[in-house]
């Protein structure tokens, strides 16, 4: 199905949020996600199931002032 | 000491991550600085990318507490779900509230920060709004939640230094029990200075640490002069006046002729 994830149109199979991490490539602890507007929390990511159309965004720290 | 949100902090200048030359130079300024917080943002992560995993392991080398802020925000919703996704990450309930409400100036649209923060301190969030110098926004942002204040004192970046004395001291006078945080728009160590001898707790730094010509000198710097004017304002200080007072005593004085 076709996601929009970080503002960009994949096709992925991934069916929850933490496959769609794997399949992304997307490593490390360090990451925030949401899914249409929502936070989804870390351990909430494996129960997350993912609709087409769906926009995810993947968050990580960077610098800040 | 700082107080904020019942967390003791020794040094009284926070500073900000962004814009150093290297991450090394980064590093020694938040050293040379002594601060015990640093800000950071959250942003999109490339797909096998390791770019926030390699910044935040600098981050914790250093030991300091993190701030997450929602810079480039530019509406209520944005900025809430920004704090949640921040802690979400970070594990921290602080949060560094930004909406910004013009792109030119990157003035706050302070009817948004009200709302984001009484949401937000609703949620447990312990909210650092950065605001203007508006007396009455202040008043409502404590009202919101708020138990900082983090005021600009000139646009961000600018460096322009203090613009508006007479704002900032009646914020101090109004609030004389509300922590209160110059953020933005510090240029030198003497505007530091200059606000802390006013009664501030603390100020905010970023741009004119990093781009300074050497910015592990320059935390330096600023450092001290932050910590003058704290001592300062607590140590009294002498009103101006308009006319000379001799410092050396009159009577005893030996009359010649």
């Amino acid at each position: 199905m076709k996601l929009i994830v970080n503002g960009e149109t994949r096709e992925v199979g991934a069916q929850f949020l933490n496959a769609l991490l794997s399949e992304l490539e997307f490593e490390g602890e360090w990451l925030a996600t949401a899914l249409n507007g929502e936070l989804v929390r870390s351990a909430e990511r494996a129960d997350c199931a993912l609709r087409e159309g769906d926009r995810v965004e993947i968050l990580t720290p960077q610098q800040g002032g | 000491m700082l107080t904020l949100y019942g967390t003791e902090l020794h040094s009284h200048l926070l500073l900000g991550t962004a814009q150093y030359p290297s991450p090394a130079i980064l590093l020694d300024a938040i050293k040379a600085s002594g601060t015990g917080v640093v800000t950071v943002s959250l942003r999109r992560e490339t797909a096998g990318g390791s770019s926030g995993e390699r910044f935040w392991s600098l981050i914790r080398s250093s030991g300091v507490r993190v701030l997450p802020n929602t810079a480039g925000c530019h509406s209520a919703k944005e900025a809430v779900l920004t704090a949640q996704m921040a802690r979400d990450l970070f594990a921290t309930d602080w949060i560094k509230l930004e909406v910004i409400g013009n792109h030119d100036t990157l003035q706050p649209d302070v009817f948004a920060l009200v709302e984001a923060a009484g949401i937000l301190s609703n949620e447990g969030f312990k909210v650092f709004p950065y605001t203007t110098d508006d007396l009455v926004v202040a008043g409502r942002l404590i009202d919101a939640g708020c138990e900082v204040l983090m005021p600009w004192c000139a646009p961000i970046g600018s460096a322009q230094g203090p613009l508006n004395l007479h704002a900032l001291r009646s914020l101090r006078g109004h609030f004389p029990e509300v922590p209160l945080i110059v953020d933005a728009g510090l240029g030198r160590p003497s505007h530091a200075a200059t606000v802390m001898e006013l009664g501030f707790d603390a100020i905010l730094l970023n741009t004119a640490v990093a781009k300074a010509g050497d910015p592990v000198a320059m935390a330096g710097a600023f450092a001290k002069a932050t910590e003058a004017g704290y001592a300062a304002f607590r140590a009294g200080m002498l009103e101006p006046r308009d006319v000379a007072v001799p410092s050396t005593p009159v009577i005893g004085k030996a009359v010649f002729g």
